[in-house]
Order: structure tokens, then sequence, then C-alpha cells
């Protein structure tokens, strides 16, 4: 006989053995909104997305971002941004968005031919 | 493109190791286990921090203190880490806490157990977290992108919870007599639930390995467990303590430690809520929820006086 047993692999416990019964939590009326955090890691460097956070408001996303993204000196500055001012491009439509314009090779400073004798260019 | 064609695309990007990132196509399955495991694991670093709060009142040192106050705050930001994450899935936090404090979603069932003397403040750092690392390494070459940008950051902070781990049983190990008995006693009693931590044995499924098709994972739990066991057994020399498996000897043919057989029943009862901890763990995280309900409520409440006070600045 084949006995079929349902892997489940380290860290990810099937939905099936769940223990049941536990309290109702409370309700959705203290939801705070969804703040996205960039940090610059030092002068010179551009700030770079480090993930995302909840926060009542600005003050309280930076200081949370501060506690969360930062506690080992990862960063000299932080941006927050609530997520829903982000506006994303569409992976469906990358291919044309991001289009290579292969055939403009002129674009590129190999496209043209000159003497070796030119120096510093 | 049909159903077919757009799973084939997706194939080929996971097989030139290709991240997927949010708002790419991808297999219904596949977000779901990813939601899963990661909401799983954001759980645990929330969970794991109530068996070492049992222990920031009564460190033996004010160092001590100090450094178990750094690792609580660290598991914290873990969990953050990784909620944020799985939002990323399109689910929301608060479907994801509901979800742990009805009793729904898991989290690792090492956390069930108690936290008995300070010495399993360094088996818990040593063992627990050092299973972890295992996984978590492996992780940080998961395919699904935001998943793998946090383990990342996790791996670089977790080191430091193994090694304060192993320190505080070595010097456990130097310490009197009872300080040496206690010891020990932490690592009889953290050895085998470590080990449980990887999972069920991987002869126990005939089912594919999706998982590691998708490279959400790549490496079974009990290739894991043996680099666990091998790892460990070396270390614990240095402690001068031993493992409570008589069963543990070098395999020259396999060039890895044979161990003991798991208790499997202590497993499954573990995971279906009646290990010694589990009701605790709930209550404490239900009693956190709801008594924090007021201070989100009126931190909300403060953010819009602010708000309306600088409109009628404007105006």
């Amino acid at each position: 006989m084949n006995i079929q047993i349902r892997k489940c692999y380290y860290g990810d416990i099937p939905e099936e053995n769940n223990s049941g019964a536990g309290t109702q939590s409370a309700s959705n009326e203290s939801l705070w909104p969804l703040w996205e955090v960039f940090i610059r890691s030092k002068q010179g460097l551009d700030h770079k997305h480090a993930g995302s956070l909840h926060a009542a408001d600005a003050q309280m996303a930076m200081e949370n971002a501060r506690d969360v993204y930062t506690r080992r000196q990862e960063g000299v500055s932080l941006w927050v941004v609530e997520s829903k001012n982000i506006h994303a491009s569409n992976p469906d439509e990358a291919e044309m968005f991001f289009e290579p314009s292969s055939d403009k090779a002129y674009r590129h400073p190999t496209f043209y031919d000159l003497p070796d004798e030119v120096k510093h260019m | 493109m049909s159903l077919h064609d757009l799973e084939k695309t997706f194939q080929d990007k996971i097989d030139k190791e290709i991240k997927i990132e949010p708002k790419d196509w991808m297999p219904e399955a596949y977000r779901k286990t990813n939601l899963r495991q990661i909401s799983q694991h954001a759980h645990s670093e929330i969970v794991g921090m109530l068996p070492e709060g049992n222990w920031i009142t009564r460190a033996p040192s004010l160092k001590r203190k100090a450094i178990l106050i750094a690792k609580v705050q660290d598991e914290a930001g873990h969990g953050l880490y990784l909620y944020s994450a799985a939002e990323t899935l399109g689910t929301s936090r608060e479907q994801m806490v509901e979800d742990l404090n009805s009793g729904k979603a898991k989290y690792s069932s090492i956390f069930n157990y108690p936290t008995l003397t300070w010495a399993d403040m360094g088996a818990v750092g040593w063992l627990v977290d050092g299973a972890a690392i295992l996984n978590q390494v492996m992780l940080c070459r998961t395919s699904y992108g935001p998943y793998a940008r946090a383990m990342v950051r996790i791996c670089k902070e977790e080191s430091f919870h193994q090694r304060q781990g192993f320190e505080t049983l070595l010097v456990l190990s130097k310490g009197t007599k009872e300080q040496k008995a206690m010891c020990q006693d932490a690592i009889n009693r953290w050895w085998w639930p470590s080990l449980m931590m990887f999972g069920p044995k991987d002869s126990e499924s005939t089912n594919s390995d999706q998982s590691i098709k998708w490279k959400i994972k790549r490496k079974t739990n009990d290739e894991l467990r043996q680099q666990f066991v091998d790892m460990i057994t070396e270390q614990i020399k240095l402690l001068g303590m031993t493992l409570p498996d008589e069963s543990i000897r070098w395999n020259k043919q396999r060039n890895h430690y044979d161990f003991g057989e798991i208790n499997w029943d202590e497993f499954w009862s573990v995971v279906k809520g009646n290990g010694p901890c589990n009701k605790q763990r709930l209550e404490a995280k239900n009693k956190d929820h709801q008594e924090g309900l007021w201070v989100r409520k009126a931190a909300l409440a403060y953010a819009e006086k602010k708000r309306l006070r600088v409109t009628v600045k404007v105006a």
C-alpha cells in the first residue's frame, strides 16, 4: 500500500493541523496605514528601499523605521512614504515599457569607428 | 497567454534564478505556499519573544539583561520584516495577526516549550537559533524577492543570537557544580525539540517536491537536520557537555554523524496544540493585542488631530 503523507517543510506547517480554538481578536477600527521605508546607508549613496511598516502618521513612521530598520548603523538618512502614494509600473507591460531599443545602436559609444590615434575618448 | 504558457514562463524564470517580485504573475499555489510560510515564519519570531521575555527581569546581571533585551528586540524586528514581505503577497497585517491570535495560523512548535532556568537562554540561542539559522541561510536564496531580501537582513543579525547563546553556556560550563548541572539540563531538554524544528522526515512523503522545484526551499528537512547534528556534535565538545542521545556516532561511510530516532508522536502532538505552553502563548498574544487596542486607537486619533491642526493653520 502506498501511504501518502503530505510533506511539510521546516517552517511550513500545513493548515489541516490547526489547533482550532482561539479567541476572537480585536476589530479593524485601529488600523494604521502602510508606509514604505528608504534608507541612505552612507553619505554619497542613494536612498534604497528597505521594506515597509505600519504607523499612524509620518513622525511615527520615521521613529518606527529607525527602530525596525536601523538598529545597527544601517543608515544616516531615512525617507518614509505612505505606500498608497507610490505608483508602480506594470510587469505585464514591462517588455513594451522597457523596450531595449536594440535597433538604435547609435545610442552607444561603440557604434562610432574612430582611428586609434584619437586619445582620451 | 494561456495558463500553461504563463506557468512555463514562470518556471523558466525560476530555473534561470530570476527572482519573482510581488506584481509578477505567479501560480496561485506558489503565492499561497509563500504566504503561509512567510507568515508562519513571522509569527514564530513574534511568539519567540515570549519564552525569552520570561527571563528579562531575572537575567543574572545587567550585561546579560541588556543583551537579552537587544535579542528580543531583534526578534520583533525580524517579525516585522517578514510581515512586510508577506503583505506584498496581498494579505493584510490585520488578517495575519487575527489568524495568529485565533489559533488558525501556525508558528514554530519550539516556542511551545517552557524556559525553566537561566541556562535555557543559552540553549535557546545556541540550539534553537542555531537550527533556525541553517534554514534562514538557505532562504536568503529563496525565489520570492521580498522574502529573500528579508532573510538577508535577518541573517546578518541572527549570528549574534547564536554566539551569545553559546557563550552563555560556556560561562555556565566553567562555573560551580550547580551551574554545570543547569547547563547540561538545559541541553538535555532542548536537544530533541531542536531536532524536531526541521520537520518530518523526507521519507514520509511520496509527494513531488514542489517547493524545491519552485526554489522556495533548496534543501530538504533531513539535509538541514543532518547539517545541524554534525555542527552541534562538534561544538558541544568545547562545552564539555553531552547530547542526550547515546546513538550519536561518526559514520565513516556517510561522512556524517548518525543519531537516534525522534519522538514523532510528541512532534505532532505539539503541532496540534498540545505542547506544554501552546495555551499560554496564545493567551499572552491575545491579551497583548486586546490591551494594546486603546494605544492603537489613541495614536490614530492623535495623528488625525495633528492633521486637522495643520489644515486650520493653512486656512
